[in-house]
């Protein structure tokens, strides 16, 4: 599944970030996005995975078939590591959760409550997530936050073999993965300011 | 669906989860009344099944504002909004679960509670029956809200602003129902009307819940 994107605008609080943004995203193929803090990168990727509306543009084969993991993780504190991601299992469509635990070394701590876990464990349960879902395209914003140096490793992994499958992804990071992946760096689509159309310019 | 349900009701069990929250405090309300009204059985009786309502109605309110908040801020709301399940299913399982640890147990604890309050007894069953009519329009109800003030912080404040009118026409014909039921009188037209406004509102308020949330997940 192909995601295409062309002339896309997208706003964040009512403001303009980015337009005229195009990209397409080839199965197999990974995509870094790049740019400055609060150039949109986060609006993008919440605007591609359906969260809210584009301003203008067009984005085709986006239809279930996303799966998104921003900022938090969604985890649940007071159920242990198997319920949360079993949950995620079955509302994505019973899939077994063995392999996503396998990836991403959380056997150990299967039978934890999650609230027990430190931040990057938590990461690495939440990571775990997009494995059950079966959706083609990853959408990652800064997935490696407090991640060390082996789950970094682990997720780029976890990536490559996702990338092996036919599967594509999109990531918003800072750090090098070690993928064989695009940059797109979103920096010159950043929104220009509207004119105002009856500025007296003379008034200066 | 039945993930989410299960889910909840884990959730709502477990440690810090909620539930019995509304019921502890309809059991205060309805404990503290003839201390506070004075305890002439005459007097206790005509009230009984007005205080049993809106104790029950304000146990409901009381854990509202959880209802959606903690999916917001973990960030489970995101993740469901992008999952398979339409925001309306999400929406209306989630008053359901809110239904079954909130609203089913004070139907249950109501009986014993109006014998507290020496409720006559031609108005027990009248009493049950108003209650598991009417709580589920309460959760709906309660949903809506919910999903409007979602992402506000401290939004309780707002929240019950906001349900509080919405909730008046189901106390009033739910407390009707009860408070004929106790006296004998023909209970008919208040208990079609009570099933009516629950009805409407199971079927028409997840769309708008649902609405709302995409709204305030932008």
């Amino acid at each position: 599944m192909t995601l295409e994107v062309s002339d896309l605008s997208i706003t964040r609080g009512g403001v303009p970030v980015l337009q005229g943004l195009g990209f397409a995203l080839r199965p197999g193929h990974a995509l870094v996005v790049r740019g400055p803090n609060g150039i949109g990168k986060t609006t993008l990727l919440r605007t591609l995975a359906g969260l809210q509306p584009p301003l203008s543009g067009r984005i085709e084969g986006a239809d279930e078939t996303i799966a998104y993991a921003g900022h938090s993780d969604g985890i649940k504190p007071t159920l242990t590591v198997i319920e949360n991601l079993t949950f995620w299992a079955r509302v994505f469509g019973a899939r077994s959760i063995q392999p996503a635990l396998d990836a991403f070394d959380l056997n150990d701590l299967a039978e934890r409550h999650a609230g027990n876990l430190s931040a990057g464990q938590k990461r690495r349960l939440g990571l775990s997530r997009l494995l059950v879902t079966g959706r083609p395209i990853w959408m990652l914003d800064e997935p490696t936050v407090s991640l060390d140096v082996s789950a970094v490793a682990m997720f780029a992994d976890a990536v490559r073999a996702h990338l092996g499958q036919g599967g594509s992804a999109l990531i918003a990071t800072h750090i090098d993965l070690g993928l064989d992946a695009e940059i797109l760096d979103v920096g010159p689509f950043k929104a220009r300011p509207r004119e105002i159309e009856d500025f007296d310019g003379d008034f200066l | 669906m039945i993930a989410l349900l299960m889910r909840d009701l884990k959730l709502a069990f477990r440690a810090g989860g909620g539930f019995g929250l509304g019921l502890a405090f309809f059991l205060i309300v309805t404990v503290l009344v003839p201390f506070s009204v004075g305890p002439q059985s005459s007097l206790l009786a005509t009230i009984s099944p007005g205080v049993l309502w809106l104790g029950a109605l304000l146990a409901c309110l009381l854990s509202l504002d959880r209802l959606l908040a903690l999916d917001w801020e973990d960030g489970s709301l995101d993740l469901l909004a992008t999952a398979p399940l339409p925001l309306e299913a999400v929406v209306t399982i989630k008053a359901l679960a809110h239904w079954i640890t909130t609203g089913l147990p004070l139907v249950l604890a109501a009986p014993v509670l109006g014998v507290l309050l020496n409720l006559p007894q031609p108005g027990f069953v009248w009493l049950v029956v108003s209650l598991a009519l009417g709580t589920p329009a309460l959760s709906v109800i309660g949903t809506f809200g919910a999903a409007l003030t979602v992402g506000l912080k401290r939004g309780g404040l707002l929240l019950s602003l906001l349900v509080l009118p919405l909730y008046v026409p189901t106390l009033i014909f739910g407390a009707e129902v009860a408070r004929r039921g106790a006296i004998s009188m023909e209970t008919n037209t208040p208990l079609l009307m009570l099933a009516g406004i629950t009805a409407g509102a199971v079927a028409l308020l997840p769309f708008a819940s649902a609405a709302v949330l995409r709204v305030n997940l932008r």
